[in-house]
């Protein structure tokens, strides 16, 4: 996504409608949607009459700071990452779910903490198989049910090796269910009395992992499953492609919810956390 | 919801639309321009929907405004018909070798597209069209992969060739056609691992199958929630391999499915099935007109379009030869009780006022003054005339009346009130024929309400 507006203002040496027409469809074509775009502009609009600019250039950075703080992770985002932690993990199939919590487990791992996996999804056909595979890479433990068992019996087992391992980091893989909300939001919730009662005090963090590739349908699902369980941010995968990613603005606009960590390949170290600044910048360079 | 605030945008544009008879530039661009929102929203492709919209421009401007449309309806039901025209054909068909010759299918796409699930759901419906297939394992890179493979080859009865994850593409496919040939398949689908569009190598890995093996169809996977870069991928997939179709998959969710009319665009390659969830019999045929009017998102308006077209058959003839009447002053109970057939036709004063943009606020009022069960009421009133009292309201006197109010089975305070709206309405007809005279098409009560409203 790197340079995605330099054309922009290299092309135009005013500041007119084919201008603002322009920035629409570049912001469009990012995803953003066409009614986030249109509000971005809108915003830019009143600036640059309220501040009486006419050069292009000049009112790059009220977009910039406009952009970042649709972006910005608020202070403490990551303050799960020094805790003892349970990290839900949550999205549709297909998404990368299982792909995130193998790299998620990797780099937690590598900074020296105490990684296990939970294999919650016992929905989906070989999830608990493609998970042990990143619990292998990834070098930390999982622990697994068969297809078709009860979740919470999963989780309750993976507590149980929790506290006796004294495990930094918990990360639960969850069923990839949005079409039956009633089951996924009764799972979530069994799930989280279960922690409530059995390993309480441990810091709670809500990921929904969304498809960088996807285009408004992520605004859909993210309000869906933040009706389901309150959410904390978001993990943004696949952004190697060509794909802009850029619904991330439109999520947190519209529902507060920060991205936190982007995928960028299918490699166990292509995971990062996410820099508004940098993110936002590089759009610009 | 995102879907009502566009309805409502769109109703009180529609307002705007004033004009009669043929389509205005001006018309045609403000509807157009909601279009192109709701085109953009489903995630319909910026630079398709541009040339989409310019080329229904060019149709629309000039054309007559159909009988019971306003002119932004007029304008929507050419932009679905070019919608299903681009989306076009239906119910293509997979091409397949005849007899015990060996077809064999490529699928692609990028990670995460649901091939895997898609392919095991296409190789249960051809087991069901009486086909033989076998499902190969050609993704050796995502774990847990050829176990998914296998178990959904299971639950669809299909067998499923593997040779662990050490082995190349190009061989694994060639000796599952071998083996499909030893053991009488005649269809082979190779599941590929998902790729990016990007990824020089993976994509090479597509081409050398295509080289070492003879492929007949290449079938293209595409999430239906894909945003703006579904172009992107699918005319380099295209390009780059070249598919032949296309299935659709994850359209059961509530995904607007804006990629499908991208890709159409970019390849002009057929969709063949769209993919309707986890279970592995949701495999559906593509259906053009759905897929339009799901990706529109305006299908309130489309029904009433429809139902306009369905009756303005009947609806011409009659109207026409009231107007005829109506000119010469005539109006009896005859003219008011087909006024309100073709009223019931349009499916009901309610539905019809539902269904009219700018009417989903005002409902409510207007129920209030006119009840559909008023008006059934009123047909019962006029049902229980004789011929000659419809024909000639004059007669009209007390006891007659009395027996009308007796065979509706209303009170006759009730009748005596509408045959004073009779003729209340029969004083107002005389004085504006040339209300009826400029407007050709709904007439009566139908086309009364339509300039009213």
């Amino acid at each position: 996504m790197a340079g995605f507006f330099a054309k922009l203002f290299g092309g135009f040496s005013q500041i007119d409608d084919d201008f603002y027409e322009e920035l629409f469809e570049m912001l469009v074509l990012g995803d953003v949607g066409a009614r986030t775009a249109d509000d971005i502009v809108e915003k830019l609009k009143e600036q640059v009459k309220e501040n009486h600019i006419k050069n292009p250039d000049d009112c790059k950075e009220f977009l910039k700071r406009n952009m970042k703080e649709k972006m910005l992770v608020p202070d403490g985002g990551f303050d799960f990452e020094k805790e003892r932690s349970v990290i839900f993990i949550i999205g549709v199939n297909g998404v990368g779910k299982t792909t995130t919590i193998g790299k998620l487990a990797s780099m937690f791992k590598k900074e020296g903490k105490r990684v296990l996996l939970a294999a919650a999804d016992t929905f989906r056909a070989a999830a608990t198989e493609q998970l042990r595979e990143w619990a292998d890479r990834a070098g930390v433990e999982m622990v697994g049910g068969k297809e078709g068992q009860d979740p919470s019996s999963v989780l309750f087992d993976a507590i149980a090796s929790a506290k006796a391992k004294t495990v930094d980091v918990l990360l639960v893989d969850t069923a990839g269910r949005l079409h039956n909300k009633k089951n996924l939001m009764d799972e979530l919730e069994k799930m989280n009395r279960l922690i409530n009662s059995y390993y309480p005090l441990v810091h709670r963090e809500n990921l929904v992992v969304l498809d960088g590739t996807t285009g408004q349908n992520a605004l859909n699902q993210a309000r869906e499953f933040s009706q389901v369980t309150k959410l904390t941010g978001f993990v943004m995968t696949k952004m190697d492609g060509t794909a802009k990613g850029g619904i991330a603005v439109a999520i947190q606009s519209e529902l507060g919810i920060p991205v936190k960590y982007i995928g960028t390949g299918e490699k166990i170290d292509d995971i990062k956390r996410f820099d508004a600044d940098e993110y936002v910048e590089g759009l610009f360079s | 919801m995102a879907f009502e605030s566009l309805s409502d945008k769109l109703q009180n544009t529609f307002k705007k639309l004033r004009s009669k008879g043929l389509l205005t530039e001006d018309d045609v661009k403000t509807a157009l321009k909601e279009v192109k929102m709701a085109l953009l929203e489903a995630d319909v492709n910026f630079k398709v929907v541009k040339q989409f919209i310019n080329s229904v421009q060019e149709r629309a401007v000039g054309q007559d405004v159909m009988n019971g449309l306003n002119p932004g309806q007029m304008v929507i039901k050419i932009v679905n018909e070019e919608l299903v025209e681009l989306m076009g054909p239906e119910c293509a068909e997979i091409d397949f070798l005849p007899g015990k010759a060996i077809t064999v299918l490529m699928m692609c796409g990028l990670q995460g597209a649901g091939k895997t699930t898609a392919t095991a759901k296409l190789a249960g419906a051809l087991v069901k069209k009486g086909k033989r297939p076998l499902l190969v394992a050609c993704d050796i890179y995502r774990p847990g992969a050829i176990k998914q493979l296998q178990i959904n080859g299971e639950k669809v009865n299909v067998p499923v060739f593997e040779m662990g994850d050490n082995n190349s593409p190009v061989n694994i496919a060639k000796a599952a056609i071998e083996h499909a040939s030893k053991n009488d398949n005649n269809v082979v689908i190779l599941d590929t691992a998902g790729r990016l569009h990007i990824d020089e190598e993976m994509m090479e890995e597509l081409i050398l199958i295509k080289d070492n093996v003879d492929v007949h169809q290449t079938i293209l996977v595409v999430d239906a929630m894909t945003g703006q870069d579904a172009v992107t991928v699918a005319d380099e997939f295209n390009s780059r391999i070249g598919i032949d179709g296309v299935i659709l998959s994850k359209m059961d969710g509530d995904a607007r499915g804006g990629a499908a009319l991208s890709v159409k665009a970019v390849t002009r390659k057929p969709i063949f099935f769209v993919g309707m969830g986890e279970k592995l019999t949701d495999l559906e045929q593509f259906y053009p007109d759905r897929m339009a009017n799901r990706i529109l998102g305006m299908g309130d308006v489309l029904s009433l379009i429809e139902k306009a077209e369905e009756n303005i058959a009947i609806d011409e003839e009659t109207s026409k030869d009231m107007v005829g009447r109506l000119k010469k002053g005539k109006f009896d109970y005859n003219d008011y009780l087909e006024s309100l057939k073709q009223m019931n036709n349009l499916g009901g004063l309610s539905s019809i006022l539902g269904m009219l943009p700018g009417m989903g606020v005002k409902m409510k009022d207007i129920e209030g003054q006119i009840d559909e069960k008023q008006l059934k009421q009123t047909e019962a009133i006029i049902l229980s005339m004789t011929k000659e009292e419809r024909a000639n309201p004059k007669i009209m006197s007390l006891p007659r009346k009395g027996r009308i109010a007796k065979g509706a089975g209303v009170d006759i305070a009730v009748v005596n009130r509408f045959v004073k709206q009779f003729e209340q309405t029969q004083k107002m007809m005389k004085q504006m024929p040339g209300m009826f005279g400029k407007k050709k098409g709904m007439g009566g009560l139908g086309g009364m309400f339509g300039n009213f409203f």
